[in-house]
């Protein structure tokens, strides 16, 4: 029993990073229709950047922590300048392989830059952990810290969209850019914000990514990405709750797999729940039917 | 039906057009020299000469496919014009884009109603005023007094404006759900929180039925008196186009066929040839 509540807790704390993830993918396609895949590739680099931050120049984790969001959020809205502005008005095809080109050039890049050979994440909460029931359930301070993280996120942001002016700005540019543009709205600005928003999410995500799994290599947010983007399909690609929920199913069923059937099989668990649930409803968890008229 | 609207005097000024006699110590809002664009090889429209006072309500009328909705794409520049110059407020629009546009005061409804229909009425008109309560980021990220005083007024101005069609009791349902004919009140009232100085109507009474039009003929008037601005309206309703238009221009093929007041165009035969085709001979 208690060894399923300490998979439970695993699990919430992975989902819990998949669904910061997550939220980057969903709002950036809720607002520029299009899937940025080297939204995991920014995760490496916000990592990478904490890396150095704390291990080379001595700095406090949450310096780094900040450092990684500043350097991040700008790499993201440069991609967005460079990559994709440019193709606004190209088919969704050519915006998508360019995202898997920027995912490719930011990958060897990082191994130019910093070689393949792993870096040793450095232990943040120097193994911390609160002990229950005589030491039979462990809970990491990391791993409380990662769910207090994503809860304290999914508030301020879904505050900041349905409050601000910004966030106004972004329901009316997802739902129908035209009109937006009409009413006197920055649509390129309101994407580019977006693309920040994203990216600063990429790199908490990167940093708590590495306390739980310490071995950092340029490859590091590729898998990942690629989950967290499958938590936002499997909760409905667009929807900010359905990334939450997306992501945390993903992550207890990832733990739950590896523990009770089999290490080796989790991930094809996790994908094959996946396409059931697409099957069933093909708009995800909290996606919404939208009928196109004839 | 007849409605009380006085008839206006109208007065011919330099760019082959009409308006109120009571706009003419001003610049029209809007002036179209030869504006034309082209799809392919189709002209959809051409040479358009087109004058618009100040506090006049213009209407555009045609047959189906005549190229109307081109006609405000244009002035919204969605389409960029192939020829010809827009002057607003005898400002050249030429490489401006459609954001600058609304900035600069042409606001407008959609044939097909485009409103953001997810979100509530009152954040609908908000976003039209999105440009018109500013306050720095900081202000907003930390919530300072200015924040909450711009925000109050922002709601406040929301209210006011929904007060017009009697809409304030709707402010907090999605805009989706609202029936169809508060959905085109509502798009109104959105284009007007963007603090235009040119509205632009397609259509507005599509899908009306003949009551809800007569309240809409009220309203357009009514906007037009209380914020003195100029009105131009795409509509197949010819009892409103009659009605509440002071100048009107015809077109048929993308190409200009007739202009003037109601009685001009109702004698004037181009236009009766376009609209029911050519009388047979003999």
């Amino acid at each position: 029993m208690l060894s399923f509540l300490n998979h439970l807790i695993n699990g919430i704390s992975l989902g819990s990073i998949y669904a910061i993830i997550a939220l980057g993918y969903t709002m950036v396609y809720g607002i520029a229709k299009m899937l940025n895949f080297a939204h995991g590739d920014i995760i490496m680099v916000g990592a990478y950047v904490c890396f150095f931050a704390v291990s080379s120049f001595q700095l406090h984790p949450v310096v780094g922590l900040l450092l990684a969001i500043i350097v991040c959020t700008v790499l993201g809205t440069l991609i967005e300048k460079l990559a994709y502005k440019p193709l606004r008005q190209a088919t969704s095809l050519a915006v998508l392989i360019t995202a898997i080109g920027v995912s490719y050039f930011l990958q060897n890049a990082a191994q130019l830059l910093w070689t393949s050979n792993p870096k040793l994440f450095p232990d943040i909460f120097n193994g911390a952990a609160i002990k229950l029931f005589d030491g039979e359930l462990i809970i990491t301070v990391s791993t409380l810290v990662t769910i207090a993280a994503c809860i304290v996120i999914m508030i301020l942001l879904t505050a900041f969209i349905d409050k601000s002016k910004t966030g106004k700005a972004m329901r009316a540019c997802s739902e129908d850019k035209g009109a937006a543009q009409l009413m006197g709205i920055n649509v390129n600005r309101t994407i580019s914000i977006t693309f920040a928003i994203g990216s600063a999410l990429a790199a908490v995500a990167g940093v708590l990514l590495c306390t739980t799994y310490p071995s950092l290599v340029p490859t590091t947010g590729s898998m990942p990405g690629i989950k967290a983007f499958t938590a936002a399909v499997f909760g409905g690609i667009g929807s900010v709750p359905g990334a939450l929920l997306g992501g945390i199913l993903l992550g207890i069923i990832e733990i739950m797999a590896g523990a009770y059937i089999s290490t080796s099989l989790s991930n094809a668990i996790v994908f094959a729940v996946l396409i059931l649930v697409l099957l069933i409803k093909p708009t995800g968890l909290l996606g919404k039917q939208i009928r196109e008229k004839v | 039906m007849n409605y009380p609207f006085q008839k206006t005097k109208m007065v011919p000024v330099p760019s082959h057009s009409i308006i109120p006699e009571r706009d003419l110590g001003k610049t029209p809002i809007l002036e179209c020299q030869h504006l034309g664009v082209d799809f392919g090889g189709l002209h959809a429209v051409n040479d358009l000469n087109l004058a618009i006072g100040r506090t006049e309500i213009a209407g555009l009328i045609g047959p189906n496919g005549a190229g109307k909705t081109t006609v405000f794409n244009l002035l919204t520049k969605v389409y960029q014009p192939t020829r010809g110059t827009i002057l607003l407020d005898s400002v050249d629009t030429a490489g401006k884009t459609t954001m600058q546009i609304n900035r600069m005061g042409i606001a407008r409804t959609f044939q097909n109603i485009r409103l953001f229909s997810n979100m509530s009425v009152e954040d609908n008109v908000k976003v039209g005023l999105h440009n018109q309560e500013r306050y720095s980021a900081a202000a907003g990220i930390l919530r300072l007094p200015k924040y909450w005083k711009k925000e109050k007024a922002i709601h406040e101005r929301a209210m006011e404006l929904l007060s017009i069609f009697d809409m304030q009791d709707m402010a907090n349902w999605k805009a989706g759900s609202l029936p169809y004919g508060a959905q085109r009140r509502l798009e109104i009232v959105r284009a007007l929180a963007t603090n235009p100085s040119l509205l632009l109507l397609d259509e507005p009474a599509a899908g009306m039925n003949p009551s809800e039009t007569a309240e809409l003929m009220k309203n357009i008037v009514k906007i037009r008196d209380l914020f003195q601005i100029a009105i131009l309206l795409i509509e197949h309703d010819m009892n409103l186009v009659m009605n509440i238009c002071e100048g009107i221009c015809v077109l048929n093929f993308g190409e200009v066929i007739a202009k003037g007041t109601a009685e001009e165009i109702q004698g004037n035969p181009a236009v009766i040839e376009a609209y029911l085709g050519k009388k047979k001979e003999g």
